[in-house]
């Protein structure tokens, strides 16, 4: 047996002695929890999750059809791990690291088992340029290098879990990331990768708390319920409201400097989409291609479901590594739901006690490790990094009482609430707005303060109260019919429906209104304040509802979304606003 | 091959075999009954004392005197050219009367996951001839697009109607019809193959029935042998398959007795958990690989139990297929067909395979036209019930109108008739032009005059 040639430690190695879908159980074995072990003669990649009296039981990552009791179980005594260097940015991978197009080439068009491939290209020479020099001290996390990526400067550090010394010597030039680039003084030599276990969260100096949005150019995120750099936040909605398409405008949009996209048991066709796509989208901020600063994680539906389990870690882990640079990564997981399951399912196969609805009762735990991993940061190395973290939930039926939604709302601080009535009204992005809330309005007063205007958040609460003041007015409207409604109020839903149709509504597949930045946001909101405003004056002056609602010059308010050099426009609609509001009072 | 007679436990369709040779995981079983009928199982879980084997029919006949004979390989199905025009069982065995399959390959019924970064992304188009799927939920190469609909409805003549007219528009590629029915009546199967045979379409299919009174557990590997077909006229042979699945719900109800039978932990209903992972491995064999010619296009057809969408089967459905058709008892009781609700129905890879260069350069803007109009109106239908017609302003009783029109003239259409994309789009344009041209905010001012019939040169129209 080949595996047995390659490891002869005998208490490395175990027997199968059951073999039950994803989850396999081995005896006559030494093993450490999540150790990762090589199973059966084609040494399938699996980790040991269980371990009672003699049995050690183990998740496989890969289909385990054909495999007998009695094939050989080699501990490999390593955690699962990533390898993180330069290469990872670009790269498509599955949910234990493997390059996706390394196993295009290695098994063809299907996903065989029993391949396993290196995460980052160990035969590629980057130009490695040192930061340190002879006889710098240097701790665990220091930067001591860096190479040019993509357009985005990989920064070369001491793994987090070593501690550090002084530089023996350091090489400048190019190299694999196997080569060693420094030595320290006790002998410890240093190359551009580190492996880092994925259920460990990488260590920081310190967690600092978010004041800064993460700016995404959607409307109703940025201008309503804003996330902060180094924030959580949950996306629930049934199936056609939209998830998939917002987590992707954040992918592509948001403002972070990384982004790593885990597509976690979702539809095949839709990562290839992201892959036809990314490539020839522009970067507003860099003008160099989107993909030159994502990674993306996908393990569709019918891959193997361990290693859909697998994939948020491995997803999360990378993006620390960034972190850890001082970069500001955000991180979109679609969908945890699907991650729930997964830890579901190898739950019911190990006959665990279930808890809400067949969840692990550890669902909970899980789900607040994961997003407590998020945050801003002072990284070891004394630099200011982030991690936000975006969750899609897919709630069954819609509902969000079920347990993966519910658990994830107590630990997110945003809420963002999609609603198939919405959608259904080709309403988009399908986000409800008396639903939604984010918890970091407070911390993001201030920025929004001094980088928006004095007045933003005074605008933004009014836009709020108009909005639910029309959801009360509506109950009304249902029943009587909205002439039955007193003069003010027929404005107010007037107003209301400005807000909707032209702030809250954003086309994603409009090359202009796609992104949509903080300032052209507040100018569009004080266009609609100004009709608010100078109607409420128009009211006192006597001008009737009707009119008010009939004039002319707010119509073209919703082309201005389209509009990329839109300020001499929404001038000028304001003057005519002006105007005709100046000709109603006058004939009132 | 070594048989056992170390039979401990029968439970519903599992068999528990005791004291056997290491036996792999996931292999197919022979079980030899007294009077010598072979049944076929697989085995579900191994250990070195014990083995449980699911068995794909009926278990009567199956004692402790029977013989188990592990074949040391997992399901595999044979394949080959000529299964094109033949009628298979559920379980692959030929009922049409004719010769055992001469096969040129034998594939592993499960499937492998393909490669994401092997897909090509799909974005031909299909047209089937149907208005509301081509003009506003469009259909592509590739896609998984399934048929939510419920009992007493026709989603079995819509399907019918879908495989007679698909077409490519001026693509002559090798096309077949893959159909797998599960758990339907005799009579429904009667239904479907009549209409083959009526339309020709028999030569260029390959039929798979387990009719309702064919053993349940069955069901569980019928798609699959389906897919597997389709995969290698696809992927091997180079043609554009359409699979038609019919009835999900049917497949799910044996995935259920397989988990209680099992004793395992139940899902919601009592579905196991891992449905939505044993449904993505059936939808996610459908799709286009980036060199290879052929594509697989799935029609799955699922019957919402008490007309409930949220209901877990086409709920998880939902969440993995590209969308979804719906039809709609309502729109079938005003004598609607074919009744297909656009409001609740979605294709999630239409925009990839419409406008310029695909149908034409109007069509994603007539289409969400027409939807916020009918959306419109037929929200007001409910309003109407309350305050009456003579409330509504000038403008709603225009939507109303319009609802009522794209009902009866868009949605309504013939068993037989099979409308071009153009015809379709014509179609949208006339009923678009009732409403006054400024409430077609969507639509760019350049189309409306080249398009909309009171606009476009030399139109006379009224």
């Amino acid at each position: 047996m080949e595996v047995k040639e390659k490891d002869s430690k005998i208490d490395k190695l175990g027997v199968l002695k059951r073999i039950s879908g994803p989850v396999v159980t081995a005896v006559n074995f030494d093993a450490h929890m999540y150790d990762v072990v090589k199973v059966g003669n084609e040494a399938l990649m699996g980790e040991v999750i269980k371990i009672q009296g003699e049995e050690t039981i183990i998740q496989v990552y890969e289909d385990t059809s054909g495999i007998r009791p009695g094939e050989p179980v080699v501990n490999t005594g390593l955690s699962l791990a990533v390898e993180l260097g330069p290469g990872l940015l670009t790269n498509i991978y599955d949910g234990i690291q493997r390059p996706l197009s390394v196993l295009v080439d290695k098994m063809g068009n299907f996903i065989e088992r029993g391949v396993s491939a290196p995460g980052l290209p160990h035969d590629k020479k980057w130009e490695f340029k040192p930061l340190v020099k002879e006889g710098d001290k240097v701790i665990g996390g220091s930067i001591i290098g860096e190479v040019q990526e993509t357009n985005i400067v990989h920064k070369v550090m001491v793994p987090p879990n070593q501690k550090g010394g002084t530089v023996k010597s350091i090489k400048s030039g190019s190299f694999t990331v196997d080569d060693v680039v420094c030595v320290l003084e006790d002998g410890t030599s240093l190359t551009m990768m580190q492996r880092w276990p994925v259920r460990v969260p990488r260590p920081v100096k310190e967690k600092l708390n978010p004041e800064i949005p993460l700016i995404t150019g959607q409307r109703i995120l940025d201008g309503l319920f804003p996330i902060a750099k180094g924030g959580t936040a949950a996306i629930p909605g049934p199936f056609g409201s939209g998830k998939t398409v917002t987590q992707q405008q954040l992918a592509k949009w948001s403002d972070a400097e990384i982004v790593v996209y885990i597509g976690c048991g979702e539809r095949g066709n839709e990562m290839t989409e992201v892959l036809t796509e990314f490539p020839e989208l522009v970067d507003p901020k860099t003008g160099k291609p989107l993909m030159e600063r994502t990674v993306l994680i996908a393990n569709t539906s019918n891959m193997p479901v361990a290693a859909r389990e697998a994939s948020v870690y491995t997803g999360i882990t990378i993006a620390e590594y960034y972190r850890d640079m001082g970069y500001d990564v955000s991180l979109m997981a679609d969908s945890t739901s699907r991650w729930a399951e997964a830890m579901r399912e190898i739950s019911s196969r190990l006959e665990e006690m279930p808890g809400e609805e067949g969840y692990p009762a550890y669902l909970a735990a899980r789900l607040s490790e994961f997003y407590e991993r998020a945050g801003l940061v002072i990284t070891l190395a004394g630099g200011n990094g982030s991690v936000s973290v975006i969750g899609a939930v897919s709630p069954p039926g819609g509902d969000f009482s079920e347990p993966v939604t519910q658990n994830t709302l107590r630990i997110v601080k945003v809420f963002w609430a999609l609603d198939a009535k919405l959608s259904q009204r080709r309403h988009f992005p399908a986000i409800n707005w008396l639903n939604s809330y984010s918890l970091y309005l407070d911390t993001l007063h201030d920025w929004y303060d001094r980088e928006v205007s004095p007045e933003w958040n005074t605008l933004r609460s009014w836009a709020m109260e108009v909005l639910q003041k029309e959801a009360e007015l509506q109950e009304i409207v249902q029943l009587v019919g909205s002439d039955a409604l007193p003069e003010t109020e027929q404005i107010t839903i007037e107003v209301a429906r400005m807000i909707r149709e032209i702030f809250l509504q954003q086309n994603a597949y409009d090359a202009v209104d796609t992104f949509c930045d903080m300032k052209k946001q507040y100018d569009i909101m004080k266009s609609i304040k100004l009709f608010a405003d100078l109607s409420a004056t128009a009211q006192a002056a006597g001008v009737t509802p009707s009119q008010i609602i009939g004039s002319k010059a707010k119509n073209e308010l919703p082309q201005i979304k389209f509009i990329k050099d839109y300020k001499p426009e929404l001038e000028k609609i304001a003057k005519e606003m002006d105007a005709e509001f100046t000709t109603l009072r006058a004939a009132a | 091959m070594k048989e056992y007679r170390t039979i401990s436990k029968i439970a519903g369709p599992l068999v528990f075999v005791e004291k056997t040779e290491p036996i792999g995981y996931g292999e197919l079983v022979n079980i030899v009954t007294f009077d010598g009928t072979i049944k076929r199982g697989q085995v579900l879980d191994t250990s070195d004392n014990l083995v449980v084997v699911q068995v794909f029919e009926t278990t009567a006949g199956i004692g402790r005197d029977s013989g188990v004979r592990f074949t040391g390989e997992t399901i595999k199905m044979p394949v080959g050219k000529e299964m094109l025009g033949r009628i298979l069982s559920g379980g692959g065995k030929p009922i049409d009367g004719g010769p055992e399959i001469v096969p040129e390959k034998r594939l592993d019924i499960t499937g492998a996951a393909i490669n994401p970064y092997a897909r090509a992304s799909p974005n031909e188009f299909i047209q089937t001839g149907i208005s509301t799927i081509d003009g506003t939920n469009t259909l592509v190469r590739g896609q998984k697009l399934p048929i939510f609909s419920a009992a007493g409805l026709p989603h079995n003549n819509i399907a019918l109607q879908i495989a007679r007219q698909s077409k490519v528009i001026g693509s002559t590629e090798p096309f077949a019809v893959v159909f797998a029915a599960m758990g339907i009546t005799k009579e429904e199967a009667n239904h479907f193959m009549k209409d083959f045979e009526r339309t020709g379409a028999l030569e260029r299919a390959v039929v798979f029935l387990n009719l309702a009174d064919d053993p349940a557990v069955e069901r569980i590997i019928t798609p699959r042998l389906a897919l597997t077909t389709a995969e290698y006229l696809a992927f091997e042979l180079g043609m554009h398959v359409l699979v038609i699945l019919t009835d999900m719900t049917n497949y799910c109800e044996a995935l259920r007795q397989i988990g209680a039978a099992r004793e395992e932990v139940p899902g919601r209903r009592g579905y196991p958990g891992y449905m939505y992972t044993d449904l993505a491995s059936i939808y996610e064999r459908a799709g286009i690989i980036k060199g290879l010619k052929g594509s697989v296009t799935q029609i799955p057809i699922l019957t919402m139990p008490g007309d409930d969408i949220t209901h877990p089967i086409p709920d998880l459905t939902g969440y993995i297929t590209e969308g979804q058709i719906v039809v709609s008892r309502e729109l079938h009781r005003k004598g609607i067909y074919p009744p297909i609700n656009v409001l609740p129905s979605l294709s999630r890879l239409m925009n990839l395979g419409i406008g310029k260069g695909h149908t034409r350069e109007d069509h994603k803007k007539v289409s969400d036209q027409m939807y916020a109009g009918y959306a419109e109106g037929n929200d007001l239908r409910g309003l109407v019930a309350i305050v009456g017609k003579d409330a509504l302003s000038e403008r709603d009783r225009m939507l109303l109108e319009f609802a009522d029109l794209f009902e009866q003239r868009f949605v309504k259409q013939g068993y037989d008739e099979d409308r071009t994309i153009v015809d379709t789009l014509d179609l949208g344009w006339d009923l678009l032009s009732t409403l006054p041209v400024e409430q077609l905010t969507r639509i760019d001012r350049d189309l409306i005059n080249k398009y909309h019939p009171k606009f476009k040169a030399g139109a006379t129209k009224e």
